[in-house]
């Protein structure tokens, strides 16, 4: 796998140093932290918003990884920051040995063209006012592919790989004239034309129609698949997560707070928390309607003043009185590969 | 008012109903040639793609209409009482809100930003029931109660409030009538999961307590398990099937209803997820057999014409295979 690599190191001789310490990840984020200032009246410092708070993971080659959380609990944050529009607090993204905040402008160009985005919305992402042709362009002209058969040449390809055939009847299209689904296939498209080497996609489902979903993520699984390519896939829908993804991290307030493969979070998910979730999705059953949910009460804590120790224990109703609330939690390992932040899981004697 | 008396009446029996609008195209047939009835105490639920007429539907019944109206035909009763005969006033005063109400989509950016939601909340009461104010006011607090937001948050404005709470003070307002049916035009669709789970919680409440009946307008199948008692599937502006949702969700009959469950992910259970291929057609000039045939995997001859609706079993199904 690793092998492919070679020839994508940047043109930029200042990226080109340490790609020793990333351990064979193509990417990997150590105690990420992204902050953003609260001011008041335009000056004063009135604290932070801490929408990610020390996240550590890595994400293999060919690798596709599911984060699941509630909206604000950070994932997008997490996401743009990924995708380098954000600058991280503290801590660390590194890509192939690149640390992002050490990029400069034109570092930053190389890592973009290596860097899929698969928006939420398609309509809102795709500019109205061009063909889908020029929408598939555009990224070429500013990644540097100057020939204009060549360009071409793989818009074809691209369009063929996202199953919008024939090609010819597309490309004069403005996005208005596509369905969602179809919208949705040119957003793929878009990210996946300067062959990158992995894709964040932000819910890339959730603002289409129920019978399109599945298709949609069987493409983008296929493409996972033959390109080999590492997804960052960003959802608060846990049904879906299991045909897509080989893990699954769960978010809560900043902090993820449960990592493992996508079935053995199923089969014996650990924290209270992973567990309201599951229970809280429902399959098509007629039963369902006689029976109440249980719903822990409350809602997510505030990021500016998050509770002290685990986040979620003001809601949890499995808390130690003395340690939930005063502690936070480590990741404590339940089975290799499996790590859960809950002091439920500390080991005995601890 | 109308008097009622007879036990077989159904609280609502749609007949017919037909809503086009008027477009430079040619007029879209949004809703056409709508059946369907529902009880006392049950809730159905609508389920169809985007585009196929549900969200027209809940205007149609409660003649929220705009402006483009080519044609609004057909016989809605309620309580036995036939209420498209009803001139406007008279609709208004009568049937809107004081007999059924509308939670509408994305409800909870349907508040008035400017005003305190207590008052939004107890508006309808002063109108539809002549209630005074304080009297309103505390109907509102009531409600406020049953659907589980604490009540010092009357007073306050909505941009106060978490999206799951401005969603529970739409219920809320569409309750404080006490109103025999509610439609819910995709309730939850904008909110988290616990949220939902939590706003299904309050509407099964809410029908048990009171009595109410629903009509649930989504497209989440499994999200409107939660509440179903009767289902009815609408494609291309028509209802294709209905029937009890025991029945609907392990053995649905008609071919798209078959596609449709198919195509839910679930969490339970190893069954892979398919999808639908192609496209609904175009309800301007929609095909003239079953609207269905281009997409249906067991289509043949006699879908060529439009099918009436055949009962199997007590469930009603629009299609050529159950004749």
């Amino acid at each position: 796998m690793s092998g492919v690599m070679t020839e994508t190191s940047p043109k930029n001789p200042s990226l080109t140093a340490n790609a020793s310490g990333s351990n064979g990840a193509l990417l990997s984020i150590k105690d990420l932290r992204v902050w953003f200032e609260l001011r008041k009246f335009g000056f004063g410092h009135a604290g932070y918003v801490r929408a990610v708070d020390d996240v550590s993971f890595d994400v293999a080659y060919g690798e596709a990884i599911a984060v699941v959380g509630e909206s604000g609990c950070g994932k997008s944050s997490l996401m743009k920051t990924i995708l380098a529009l954000y600058r991280p607090t503290q801590g660390t993204v590194v890509y192939q040995g690149h640390d992002l905040n050490q990029l400069d402008s034109k570092g930053l160009k190389w890592y973009r063209t290596q860097v899929g985005y698969v928006q939420q919305d398609p309509y809102g992402a795709l500019p109205p006012f061009m063909s889908v042709q020029r929408i598939l362009s555009e990224p070429m002209v500013i990644g540097g592919v100057h020939d204009k058969n060549q360009r071409l040449e793989r818009i074809n390809k691209v369009l063929e790989e996202v199953k919008m055939t024939p090609v010819m009847d597309f490309l004069g299209k403005f996005p208005h004239m596509l369905s969602g689904g179809q919208q949705q296939r040119v957003v793929i498209a878009r990210s996946m034309i300067m062959e990158p080497k992995f894709i964040v996609a932000d819910e890339p489902v959730s603002m289409l129609d129920a019978s399109v979903r599945v298709e949609i993520l069987k493409l983008l699984r296929g493409l996972q698949e033959s390109h080999n390519l590492s997804v960052i896939y960003i959802t608060h829908d846990l049904s879906t997560v299991r045909y897509f993804s080989e893990r699954v991290f769960v978010m809560y307030a900043g902090k993820i707070i449960e990592k493992a493969q996508v079935d053995e979070l199923l089969k014996n998910p650990c924290h209270p928390y992973t567990l309201a979730l599951l229970a809280a999705t429902s399959d098509p059953d007629a039963r369902n309607a006689l029976t109440f949910k249980e719903v822990p009460p409350g809602e997510p804590p505030s990021l500016v003043k998050p509770p002290p120790g685990c986040r979620f224990h003001p809601r949890c109703n499995k808390m130690i009185p003395g340690l939930c609330d005063v502690q936070v939690p480590p990741d404590f390992s339940v089975t290799p590969g499996h790590d859960v932040a809950c002091w439920l899981f500390r080991p005995e004697g601890a | 008012m109308d008097t009622f008396s007879s036990n077989d009446k159904k609280l609502l029996q749609v007949k017919n109903l037909k809503l086009y609008f008027r477009t430079t195209q040619g007029p879209v047939q949004a809703v056409d040639g709508v059946d369907f009835e529902l009880d006392y105490n049950r809730a159905v639920v609508i389920l169809g793609e985007s585009g196929c007429g549900k969200s027209s539907l809940a205007k149609a019944i409660l003649r929220l209409l705009p402006r483009n109206v080519a044609e609004y035909s057909g016989q809605i009763l309620v309580d036995g009482s036939d209420v498209m005969t009803y001139d406007e006033e008279r609709f208004r005063r009568d049937v809107r809100w004081s007999k059924m109400s509308l939670v509408p989509q994305a409800a909870m950016n349907a508040l008035n930003p400017v005003l305190r939601v207590g008052d939004q909340v107890a508006e309808p009461a002063i109108i539809h029931m002549g209630m005074k104010k304080a009297e309103a006011f505390k109907t509102a607090q009531k409600m406020f109660q049953n659907v589980g937001v604490p009540v010092d948050f009357l007073v306050r404005y909505p941009f106060e409030l978490s999206g799951g709470m401005r969603q529970r003070a739409a219920i809320a307002m569409a309750l404080v009538t006490s109103p025999s049916l509610i439609i819910l035009d995709e309730p939850t669709s904008a909110l988290d999961l616990l949220t939902q789970a939590n706003i299904m919680n309050v509407l099964k409440r809410i029908k048990q307590g009171f009595g109410t009946s629903y009509i649930l307008i989504t497209h989440d199948i499994s999200t409107s398990s939660e509440l179903a008692d009767e289902v009815a599937v609408m494609y291309a502006g028509q209802i294709v099937e209905t029937g009890d949702a025991m029945r609907f969700f392990t053995s649905p009959l008609h071919p798209y209803s078959q596609k449709l469950m198919a195509s839910v992910p679930r969490l339970r259970g190893t069954q892979q997820p398919d999808f639908i291929t192609g496209q609904p057609p175009s309800l301007i000039n929609p095909p003239t057999g079953c609207r269905f045939a281009a997409r249906c995997p067991s289509r043949f001859s006699a879908c060529d014409q439009d099918p009436p609706v055949f009962e199997k079993e007590k469930r009603r199904v629009k299609c050529w295979l159950y004749s």
